[in-house]
């Protein structure tokens, strides 16, 4: 049996058509028999990458360059589990956001247009699809499709929200979106040109220093940052993310913009490492710092919760740009590689369960001002603690999974004689304290008398728990992940023990 | 300078020129029409990489992802339109706040 | 999973698990809430026990979990861990009686006793810990858990010292981080060693080593208070009296110490960081802590307020101790680790407890409190006296071997600096102890709490006299086997072994 890879892309695929005709009451059946499913599935993949190394299938037997190629390592499957753990707790949350939601008119999450959401649905699994097509893919043109296909399925979901502000932040993050597409599609038609393949490997071999793959290589890199909205090209992303369901807020945070990234790192590592100089990894950094910095600042500025996240995920982003000026060398490369993907998956974790619990606080005020938090801890105890376990990882304190990102991209730093990377890292750990308190000192500040409160939806506080609890103690799980992560990998071994005992 | 390298030019041409109307006009339906263009000139640089030579058949690949590529821009463009309209019906304008303002 | 790995395990189950229920009673369930705390700390002071007596008799307590690519999280009961974890335990269980007495019929308490229980976790967790990864992350956790208490009253003040308690030690781990993982990248990965894991390296880092040196010493030296980084500590005064205690006597401030001798003793090895010039440094600092927080101490009012300055100054006994070459101060050192313990949880318990029931919260205040509450002042009187080295209290022993040290070593100036701060710490202990005893009760006392049969409830009375009790005893039987000065003296034989 050579094709599990198929079904993580297969399933949601099919799910989300069933789920559109089938209509509401076979909606959780047909999302609960999909979950199980595609951990099914993902199991199998994960033991094959494991004992064989990194997996190519070809679909139906029609071979390169017409045919459609899968392909799996050890990145492909981490990001993988992350869209699936993480993709399958928002559903969870969303069961009940949705109906809390649909209990009462007129809240914060249901704009003007009402009720859309028997969409979630299907947008959702749709989305799903697409993220899993990507970490799939094995040539640059299928990316051009799974990502614009993400794009589509995203904006979407952001306008299920309805309302003025959703519809706006919606058609902002639409055109950035397809903006980064079309540069990204540029790029595919100058690297055909040149090198007369599509397949990631295949091109790997045939890039040169010509005038036409330079051109490629900055527009699809201007396109991916785009759509990863990495300082200064972030300017989409907090409207969107904020304005959205907090289903879907989590939903983009934590998955959609490490879709962009994920195909950044294939491109720059195993595509174009030949050619690039080390001056334009240095540049990503920069621009990395640049987004931990401003992203922070801005962060403690918010006055909504939900902005305040919003701008923590544009800071978060930048550390992982961190990894391209460090992963240059062979004995520094491995750890900022492990550390700077361990860094997206743990963030999706954090960042899922803090929208998620940003939400339930949302849900139940009817608004998320943060100075009339007050008392929350009182409230919403799970929810609240959640959003401090989360926290937790987004400071990069242990034992949490942000902890193991920040002590490999430390370690890189250091080795690699380039320490201003570090100290970029501390402070910016430092300042994802000072917003994450500016919430959690609010949750023991006394409750007003005066605060109308509704009653939320247990499953949402514990879906949102179950996240943060992850995020805190991914630390301690963290050797599988990581061995996984060597598969295939740029960078091999020497990891953590090129020192002398 | 050879058929191929002009249509690429001419490609990487129209692209620039929708780059400029996306960023410089306001109003959604020319953004939207912008991007088409943009779209439009990476399907001519990739139509120019089909031609193998005077001889030769064309390359088959090129077309099957300008086709692909068609049907992508398509359904964008189709959800763009949609998008645009219930932005102008609840807002009673086709721009961007940002736009609107400068 | 044998029972040598089970145990280190266990110890910290022993207060996890009762913390991590607390957070699920509801607010009315106070007897449940009582008896899981008892129950977890009297649990843990029996596996403490066992433990003690297995390590006296050189069995070796290990757990490990691979957390990083080639680094372990160990837990390990070493002698040196075993001082601090036996401390914890027993001042862990007398705290809880008096913070169950202290906080009766106020809000949140199932939020408080959690965040007490997971605290102590951390400092077990701290004490055990077998090498700086795994020190690093008790470390955090311990500050974290910490917050809610230092803020628990929510009032706005507490959360301005909550933002400045934050500040201070986020910054100093952030330090500390940079610190350690510098130093893996330059020695690789170790653990704690007697006598130093670095001798081995060669003079071309030698460089490299100093900067990392102060960079730890800095990190751990935001928690146990060094000058100028203890700014914290006297605003940190607004939390509850329990979490006070706890605060300075075994928890932050004492992590903070074991932090320093961890890293002169474990990391760089005594003999290792003389030849590289980093302990005069530090005894220096530390003596000029020592002196400065005497000398605040003298003029604050606020009783509470003086006693965490004489806070900053005690625990600066055990850097000077460490960081003074010589096997007798490094004894004088280490074992003001639980002495400096026992005496400031009573002064501390005392001054709880003169809140708590007489509403008095100065110095000012206390005139003639000695007729009222006798028993509580017969306490505080003890713990004070021992502050200042008066025989045969615990702090006498440890100003004895930090002196006697110091002519061993040469250094004058040490015992110049010693008798300087004891005449400050009576300075500022005697004129209270005078106010108590000798001055007329100015009139009605601000709150009276109905007493029950003694002069304050039991639970605030009986914690104080347990440790005042201790702090005769282990000056008193100092030579005993099992006493702290024992354990001092055998740790201190083990890390000037050649």
């Amino acid at each position: 049996m050579n094709a599990w890879i198929v079904w993580p892309v297969v399933v949601p695929l099919a799910a989300a058509t069933l789920s559109v005709l089938a209509g509401q009451r076979m909606a959780r059946v047909i999302i609960g028999s999909a979950t199980v499913a595609i951990v099914g599935a993902l199991a199998g993949l994960t033991l094959q990458v494991w004992q064989n190394g990194p997996q190519r299938h070809v679909i139906g037997g029609w071979e390169p360059p017409l045919g459609i190629q899968l392909y799996a390592d050890g990145l492909s499957v981490v990001m993988l589990w992350m869209s699936t753990v993480v993709g399958a707790l928002i559903g969870v949350y969303a069961l009940g956001y949705f109906a809390h939601d649909s209990g009462t008119t007129g809240t914060a999450a249901t704009g003007e247009h009402g009720d859309n959401s028997e969409l979630f649905w299907p947008l959702w699994l749709f989305l799903w699809a697409a993220l899993h097509a990507l970490f799939l893919s094995a040539d640059i043109f299928n990316l051009y499709v799974t990502l614009e296909l993400l794009g589509l399925a995203g904006v979407a979901l952001v306008n299920l929200a309805g309302g003025q502000l959703a519809l706006v932040a919606g058609m902002r993050y639409l055109l950035a979106s397809l903006l980064g597409s079309l540069a990204y599609f540029l790029g595919v038609a100058f690297l055909y040109a040149t090198c007369g393949v599509l397949d990631v490997r295949m091109l790997s071999t045939r890039v040169s220093a010509h005038p036409a793959v330079w051109l490629a290589i900055a527009v699809m890199t201007l396109g991916l940052l785009l759509k990863t909205a990495l300082f200064p090209l972030h300017f989409w992303l907090p409207p969107a993310h904020a304005n959205a369901p907090a289903p879907v807020s989590a939903l983009l945070s934590a998955l959609v913009v490490k879709a962009s990234f994920y195909l950044l790192l294939r491109l720059w590592f195993q595509v174009f490492s030949v050619v690039l100089p080390p001056v334009a990894g240095q540049v990503l950094g920069i621009l990395g710092v640049l987004a931990i910095l401003w992203g922070s600042v801005l962060a403690l500025r918010q006055q909504r919760l939900k902005l305040l996240v919003a701008y923590s995920t544009v800071a978060q982003i930048g550390y992982l740009f961190v990894l391209f000026p460090l992963a240059g060398g062979t004995a520094w490369g491995a750890a900022a590689w492990s550390g700077g993907t361990f860094h997206a998956l743990a963030h999706a974790c954090a960042k899922a369960a803090m929208f998620m619990a940003a939400g339930t606080m949302m849900a139940a005020l009817g608004h998320d001002h943060l100075h009339e938090l007050a008392g929350m801890g009182q409230r919403l105890p799970l929810s609240m603690f959640a959003f401090a376990l989360a926290g937790v990882s987004l400071m990069g304190l242990p034992p949490s999974g942000g902890f193991v990102a920040k002590w490999l991209l430390l370690d890189a730093a250091l080795a690699s004689g380039q320490w201003w990377w570090g100290a970029v890292l501390i402070v910016g750990g430092l300042l994802a304290a000072g917003y994450v308190f500016l919430v959690l000192r609010q949750a023991f500040a006394p409750l007003p008398a005066d605060v109308r409160y509704r009653p939320v939806p247990r499953v949402m506080e514990l879906a949102a728990l179950s996240l943060a609890l992850l995020a805190f103690l991914l630390g301690l799980m963290a050797i599988p992940p990581l061995t996984l992560l060597q598969i295939g990998a740029p960078f091999v071994g020497g990891l953590g023990t090129e020192a002398l005992p | 300078m050879n058929a191929a390298v002009l249509y690429t030019l001419m490609g990487v041409g129209l692209f620039s020129i929708g780059l400029h109307g996306f960023l410089a006009q306001p109003h959604l339906l020319r953004k939207v029409l912008a991007l088409n263009i943009m779209g439009s000139g990476v399907f001519a640089v990739l139509m120019a990489t089909a031609w193998r030579g005077p001889q030769l058949p064309p390359d088959p690949v090129p077309h099957a992802l300008v086709l692909t590529g068609i049907v992508v821009a398509v359904s964008a463009t189709a959800f763009a339109l949609a998008l645009l309209r219930r932005i102008h019906t609840a807002t009673g304008r086709a721009s961007l706040p940002e736009d609107t303002a400068a | 999973m044998s029972w040598d790995t089970a145990l280190p395990v266990l110890v910290l189950l022993s207060s996890l698990v009762p913390g991590l229920v607390i957070f699920f009673l509801r607010e009315e369930q106070s007897r449940v809430r009582t008896a899981l705390n008892l129950a977890g700390a009297v649990v843990k002071i029996g596996l403490v026990g066992i433990m003690l007596w297995g390590v006296y008799h050189e069995r070796h307590y290990e757990t490990r979990l691979p957390l990083l690519p080639g680094l372990d999280l160990i837990l390990r009961a070493d002698a040196l861990a075993m001082l601090l974890t036996t401390l914890s335990a027993g001042l862990w269980l007398v705290t809880t009686i008096f913070a169950v007495g202290y906080l009766e019929g106020s809000p949140h308490r199932s939020r408080f006793f959690g965040f007490f229980s997971l605290c102590v976790t951390a400092t077990m967790g701290i004490a055990l810990a077998h090498n700086l990864l795994t020190f690093f992350v008790f470390y955090e956790l311990l500050t974290l858990t910490t917050y809610p208490l230092v803020i628990h009253r929510g009032t706005p003040q507490a959360l301005r010292a909550g933002r400045t308690y934050l500040v201070y030690t986020l910054a100093g781990s952030a330090v500390l981080l940079l610190g350690i993982v510098w130093l893996h990248r330059v020695a690789g990965p170790f653990s704690f060693t007697q006598g130093g894991a670095l001798s081995h390296l060669g003079p071309q880092s030698h460089g490299t080593l100093l900067v990392i040196f102060a960079l730890l010493i800095a990190g751990v030296g935001v928690k146990a208070a060094l000058v100028p980084l203890h700014g914290w500590l006297p605003v940190a005064m607004v939390a509850p009296a329990p979490v006070s205690a706890l605060l300075h006597a075994v928890a932050v401030v004492k992590a903070g110490a074991f932090g320093v001798v961890r890293v002169v003793y474990e990391v760089f090895g005594i003999r290792f960081a003389a030849d590289l010039g980093v302990t005069t440094p530090l005894a220096l600092l530390a003596a000029l802590t020592i002196v400065y927080g005497s000398l605040r101490a003298v003029v604050q009012d606020d009783l509470k307020r003086r006693l965490a300055y004489s806070t900053v100054s005690q625990v600066s006994y055990i850097a000077l101790g460490v960081a003074t070459p010589g096997s007798i101060s490094s004894i004088g050192g280490i074992v003001h680790l639980v002495h400096q313990g026992i005496m400031k949880i009573t002064l501390f318990f005392c001054a709880g407890n003169l809140a708590e029931t007489l509403g008095i919260h100065r110095v000012s205040e206390m005139n003639g409190v000695g007729r009222r509450m006798p028993w509580t002042m017969v306490a505080f009187t003890v713990a004070a006296l021992g502050m200042i080295g008066v025989p045969p209290m615990a702090g006498f022993i440890s100003k004895w071997y930090l002196g006697v040290g110091a002519v061993e070593a040469g250094q004058g100036w040490i015992i110049a600096v010693l008798a300087a701060s004891s005449a400050l710490n009576a300075a500022y202990f005697l004129p209270i102890l005078h106010t108590a005893w000798f001055k007329h009760p100015t009139g009605e006392w601000k709150e009276e709490h109905p007493r029950g049969r003694f002069e304050a409830d039991w639970r605030l009375l009986l914690p104080s006299l347990v440790t005042a009790a201790l702090v005769i005893a282990t000056g008193l039987f100092a030579s005993t086997v099992m006493s702290p000065l024992t354990w001092a003296k055998l740790i201190a034989a083990r890390e000037y072994q050649p």
